[in-house]
């Protein structure tokens, strides 16, 4: 009986070492290794640009339905112009990110995790490794770093249009007093909510490229291999980024707090 | 050139490799006939360092490669191209950028001379002009030799094919072999061919070595290996099955 658990522990424990060493290996690739200019542009264009709808819809309606929930509870205690307040500051440093990270794992992550495995499967990685290119300098890091600059630049975008969304259902739908609004809004909106989201934002988009990365270029045999990969890179990169949203907001609260 | 001793490998439950040891010297052709699942692609991807073996060794020019890291891989594989059983293109890269592969990512290469050179390449694998396509739209023997111009370009001088001619029509099989002997030839390399195929063995190979239960069953010339009286070869170069074994 104590097999079973052995094993899986053994299995969770070596998948940890290699994903580990790839991370390792990344690391010293982008201090190693010069980084082509071309390679990120077009993963910047892939990630980045192609992804502005789904993060600007996702930013938009969260941001609608936080204000108009907010504003339902607090009218009950007349405060209501403190409703943009509350939208801004949970935007910035939670929903912004979590949501943006969420739905770029679902976009990104799962297409790295198809392509390398795809790769893997048809035998281009080893073609790569043959051509005397580590495939970490070719494939991964170029992905790392664009998704670690793409993340940030698509949650301020979020942020962005979440709080101005809320504004307009705030003000036009639910008639709230726009300049009481906004200056409770930049009263209780401190930069370092802001600061935190942007933190928060760098290090999803590794968990996202890493994770997507890492699932793809250790996949299974044939298109079934491919498929788990995809599912797998998107659940790990959504749990792992709701898990570090936990420990990064108690961590960021009291280091930014120094500042 | 690359000497292999001992070597062995498994996957899982099943012992795939299981103490081989072959010596491959420097210019020869070399072929590597075994049966389909024997091993011969995991054999092959050990001799290059794409796997590391359970144990056992590959020497390439005395110096032993299964112990190294990746990075020290890539400047040893420098010496070796590599025609995969797929062919392996690219498929997001044209039919240029596939070939120019590695030059381009030397960085020392101005572009007149990598687009000079991959035209040659092409012209030596008897594809030119069609640089401009990509692999999608070329068919199972274009694709190879495509495959081949990409493993050529950079002049190493050790070529590996992996079942250059399976799934191939004969017509085709047959100017893919041809072409194995002029890269051998025109290039001077070193080759070491993995076929099943028994007319492939008999137009490239000057030695042949037999990979049969995970080791080096037998060697010879082509000749003998058409002529042995030994059960397995004789078997194995008429086609016929062992009923008592299971085939797959
Ligand atoms: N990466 C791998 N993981 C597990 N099994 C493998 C792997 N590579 C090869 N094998 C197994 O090793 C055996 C030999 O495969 P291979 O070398 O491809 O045979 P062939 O002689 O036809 O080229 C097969 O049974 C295959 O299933
Ligand atoms: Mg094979």
């Amino acid at each position: 009986m104590t097999e079973l658990p052995a094993k899986v522990m053994q299995s969770l424990l070596a998948g940890l070492g290699r994903f580990s060493l790839m991370v390792a290996e990344v690391l010293r690739s982008l201090t190693t290794q010069r980084l082509s200019g071309r390679d990120l542009t077009s993963q910047l264009y892939y990630i980045g640009v192609k992804s502005q709808t789904v993060v600007l819809v996702t930013g938009a309606f969260t941001g609608m339905v936080l204000c108009a929930q907010t504003y339902f509870q607090f009218h009950k205690v007349k405060m209501d112009s403190a409703t943009l307040a509350v939208v801004s500051v949970s935007m910035c440093g939670e929903l912004g990110p979590v949501l943006t990270a969420l739905m770029v794992a679902g976009r990104v992550g799962a297409s790295m995790a198809a392509e390398l495995g795809t790769m893997r499967v048809t035998e281009q990685i080893d073609a790569l490794r043959t051509l005397a290119t580590h495939p970490i300098d070719y494939i991964v890091v170029p992905r790392v770093v664009a998704t670690m600059i793409a993340v940030p630049l698509l949650t301020a975008e979020s942020i962005a249009v979440g709080i101005f969304a809320a504004y307009l259902v705030g003000v036009h739908l639910l008639q709230i007093d726009p300049g009481y609004s906004l200056v409770n809004m930049q009263r209780f909106t401190d930069h370092r909510d802001v600061l935190m989201g942007f933190i928060k934002s760098f290090i999803f988009g590794g968990i996202i490229a890493t994770t997507g990365c890492y699932k793809g270029m250790h996949c299974g045999q044939g298109a079934e291999g491919v498929g788990h990969a995809t599912t797998e890179a998107v659940v790990y990169a959504s749990i792992a980024i709701l898990m570090s949203n936990f420990f990064l907001t108690l961590l960021l609260t009291r280091l930014l707090a120094l500042i | 050139m690359i000497e292999v001793r001992q070597l062995r490998k498994r996957f899982g439950d099943q012992q795939v490799l299981d103490g081989v040891d072959l010596t491959i010297e420097k210019g020869e052709s070399l072929v590597i006939i075994g049966r389909s699942g024997g091993g011969k692609s995991v054999l092959l991807k050990h001799l290059v360092g794409l796997t590391h073996p359970d144990s056992g060794q590959v020497l390439v020019d005395g110096r032993d490669i299964s112990h190294l890291n990746e990075r020290e891989l890539l400047a040893v594989r420098r010496k070796f191209g590599m025609l995969f059983q797929s062919a392996a293109l690219f498929d997001s890269l044209t039919v240029e950028e596939n070939i120019a592969f590695v030059l381009a990512r030397e960085r020392n290469h101005p572009p007149q001379e990598i687009a000079r050179r991959v035209a040659e390449a092409l012209e030596m694998v008897e594809m030119p002009g069609i640089q401009k396509r990509k692999p999608a739209e070329l068919s199972g023997g274009m694709r190879k030799r495509v495959g081949l111009a990409r493993a050529i370009i950079y002049r190493p001088e050790v070529v590996f094919y992996d079942e250059p001619t399976t799934g191939l029509d004969p017509v085709v099989s047959d100017s893919i072999d041809k072409l194995v002997v002029r890269v051998c030839e025109r290039l001077k390399v070193t080759s070491i061919v993995i076929t099943h195929d028994m007319r492939s063995m008999q137009a490239v190979g000057r030695r042949v070595a037999m990979l049969h239960l995970g080791r080096i069953y037998t060697s010879g010339t082509p000749a003998e290996m058409m002529a042995s009286t030994d059960p397995v070869v004789s078997r194995f170069v008429r086609g016929i099955s062992d009923e008592k074994v299971h085939t797959f």
